[in-house]
């Protein structure tokens, strides 16, 4: 087993950087998820800690050792990709034993591990398929299958769940959770699906454009966010933002008015000056009755989404501005339910209330 | 059955129909001839020019080949001409694959360049080459009637390589990644993983240049004049002669040479199936 670590990494594809200097230290026996939108570089990132892709600029170190010049074989990493990238003319026994087999590793060693992995996978009846006579669950079983038998001191999995149903997932992602468990071994884990990211990281590491937004604890990231982006990527449905204008500020606290209307006050550290544009940012799950909070907004309901705990109720997708409130819901709640084209007031509590200067960063 | 099922089945018939009828003579007029060839093969030359048209095989085709193999030790052509194509189509297959595999797999300086030269000579005809090719394996290196001027020359085969690269560029390059992971030599990556998969272009390339050594004509003629190097094409052409042609000869030579075709073709065809990279990616 052994921790990475990441220091001032770029990435240049021709004269575009893709990877702008990441610093980040996986600690060993981590389990660290790279999330973040489409073309973020997390991927790349990834494939550069494999050996993958070069590394046009700074450190890579797995272990104490620096490894920007080794061989992705020489690394000590096993990864898992999201095309599962089984070898469709050899059967499961044969893909999982491959790695081993062409690097010389003695024979009987070799059964065993395989044999060993298949049990902890629960694939054993399935060694003497081809990938094409497997679902979908269980290519990506015998895909984590093949990793395992290298024993690697690192596990990579670039978006090993994407291409399943929404139900195999979750039951996979529990499996991947386990397995983290039973090995104890450092595994990174890309995804794009935020909610694969809370449930299964240590630490959330957050990308954007190459950049890293933020590192933390799942539930620091969704309660603490070091900006709009973050705000807006961690927790689902995304955060609401309201645009408005700072109108007071002194003693601690500063007074914004909401373009929507109505006016909210709030405690800060640092206040913005007078007239500044700020955005307030309020999760869907902490809206408040009307009149329980620090200020009241009107919500044309547009679209009701009952999920049966709890429904979201959603305002302004014509206009952009879009709103979504969360609302519990009872059975009682179900029959005396707004209904599109009524009218909602819901209340922002200013505890629960973020807020960021217009480039994006939060005000604390 | 409703009353639109019906008038379906019949318009379907209707055009299958139709679809014979424009088929089945076209198929005569491309088979036909080849039927004759296989008639010819079984008559002397007398009967060959009778002023009536035989269509039946007769039972001259011992008799043909024994004056086929007198006059230019057929047999021992056919052997050359099986030779040299198995060893070409062999040969070319690895060095077009390991091509096409480092067009996809390497990024390198003039890779763009070295593909555009590759499709460039596709437009060469072979003629401009073969003049300045002969010169050099002839004159300049001695090599004339040898195997090796018979198949390293036209090696290199730029539509082969193109193929491959194809073949190879289309194969999801995770499962190369993963190998590359995995601790696997490149080497082995190719050969256990690339070239596996690429069966079924293999079996359709290798059909191609099988043919084209097979049916090589010009090449062998100029490199090879001695008897003993001599392939089948080149010693059914020597056949015709400025003051007598062996029809009968040149007809059951033909025969002869058409059969092994066959049988590659046959051996192969079941390798166009694809679908091997199923189940690979979802």
């Amino acid at each position: 087993m052994a921790g990475v670590s990441l220091s001032d990494v770029k990435k240049r594809f021709g004269a575009a950087e893709v990877i702008h200097g990441v610093d980040l230290t996986v600690e060993d026996g981590e389990f660290v998820v790279f999330v973040g939108p489409s073309g973020c570089g997390k991927s790349t990132l990834l494939r550069m800690i494999a050996g993958l892709e070069d590394i046009s600029g700074g450190e890579v170190r797995i272990g104490e050792r620096v490894v920007n010049d080794v061989e992705a074989s020489d690394r000590g990493t096993a990864m898992v990709f999201q095309t599962y990238a089984l070898y469709p003319h050899m059967t499961v026994a044969q893909n999982m034993s491959f790695g081993l087999r062409m690097t010389g590793n003695d024979k009987a060693d070799t059964e065993a591990r395989v044999s060993r992995a298949a049990e902890v996978l629960q694939i054993e009846p399935l060694m003497d398929r081809r990938p094409k006579a497997l679902s979908g669950g269980q290519r990506q079983r015998v895909a984590i299958g093949r990793a395992i038998v290298r024993d690697p001191s690192v596990f990579l999995f670039d978006e090993p769940l994407s291409n399943l149903d929404a139900e195999l997932r979750v039951q996979m992602r529990v499996e991947i959770a386990r397995l983290h468990g039973e090995l104890g071994t450092t595994m990174i884990y890309v995804t794009h699906d935020q909610t694969e990211a809370m449930t299964l990281a240590d630490r959330i590491v957050v990308l954007r454009a190459g950049r890293v937004e933020q590192v933390g604890r799942p539930l620091e990231l969704y309660h603490d966010p070091a900006n709009q982006f973050v705000a807006g990527f961690i927790g689902s449905p995304r955060m609401n933002f309201l645009p408005g204008t700072v109108v007071s500020r002194g003693d601690g606290r500063v007074r914004l008015r909401l373009e929507r209307g109505g006016e909210i006050e709030l405690p800060l550290e640092t206040l913005p000056r007078e007239g500044a544009a700020v955005t307030l940012g309020i999760r869907p799950e902490h809206f408040v009755p009307a009149g329980q909070g620090d200020c009241d907004i009107t919500l044309e309901v547009e679209v009701i989404e009952h999920l049966g705990a709890t429904s979201f109720v959603y305002s302004g997708t014509r206009s952009g501005a879009q709103i979504i409130a969360q609302r519990p819901e009872t059975p009682e709640s179900a029959e005396a339910s707004e209904h599109a084209g009524e009218r909602l007031t819901v209340a922002i509590p200013a505890a629960r209330a973020f807020l960021f200067d217009d480039s994006g960063a939060r005000l604390r | 059955m409703t009353a639109g099922t019906g008038s379906r089945t019949a318009t379907r018939r209707r055009r299958m129909t139709l679809l014979h009828l424009v088929m089945v003579p076209l198929a005569i007029v491309w088979l036909f001839p080849l039927w004759m060839m296989v008639v010819f093969s079984t008559m002397p030359d007398s009967g060959i020019f009778s002023p009536e048209i035989q269509l039946i095989p007769s039972t001259h085709f011992i008799e043909n080949f024994r004056a086929l193999e007198a006059d230019t030790g057929f047999l021992r052509t056919l052997f050359n001409s099986v030779f040299v194509a198995v060893i070409y189509t062999v040969l070319s297959v690895m060095l077009t694959s390991m091509a096409g595999w480092a067009l996809v797999r390497y990024r390198f300086r003039g890779r763009g360049v070295v593909l555009g030269v590759i499709l460039a000579t596709l437009t060469l005809p072979y003629f401009v080459v073969v003049i300045p090719q002969f010169i050099m394996v002839a004159r300049d290196f001695g090599l004339s009637n040898t195997w090796i001027a018979l198949i390293v020359p036209p090696l290199f085969n730029s539509l082969g390589v193109l193929f491959m690269r194809q073949s190879f560029s289309l194969m999801p390059q995770d499962l190369f990644d993963a190998a590359q992971v995995e601790g696997v030599s490149e080497w082995k990556i190719f050969t256990r993983v690339a070239m596996p998969m690429a069966r079924p272009t293999i079996a359709a390339l290798s059909i191609i240049l099988f043919l084209a050594s097979w049916n090589n004509y010009l090449w062998p003629l100029l490199v090879a004049s001695d008897p003993s190097m001599m392939t089948a094409p080149v010693a059914l052409g020597s056949l015709i002669g400025f003051t007598r042609v062996s029809w009968g000869g040149i007809m059951t030579g033909a025969v002869l040479l058409t059969v092994p075709m066959l049988v590659v073709f046959v051996a192969l065809q079941r390798h166009f199936m694809s679908g091997i990279t199923a189940g690979a990616v979802k």
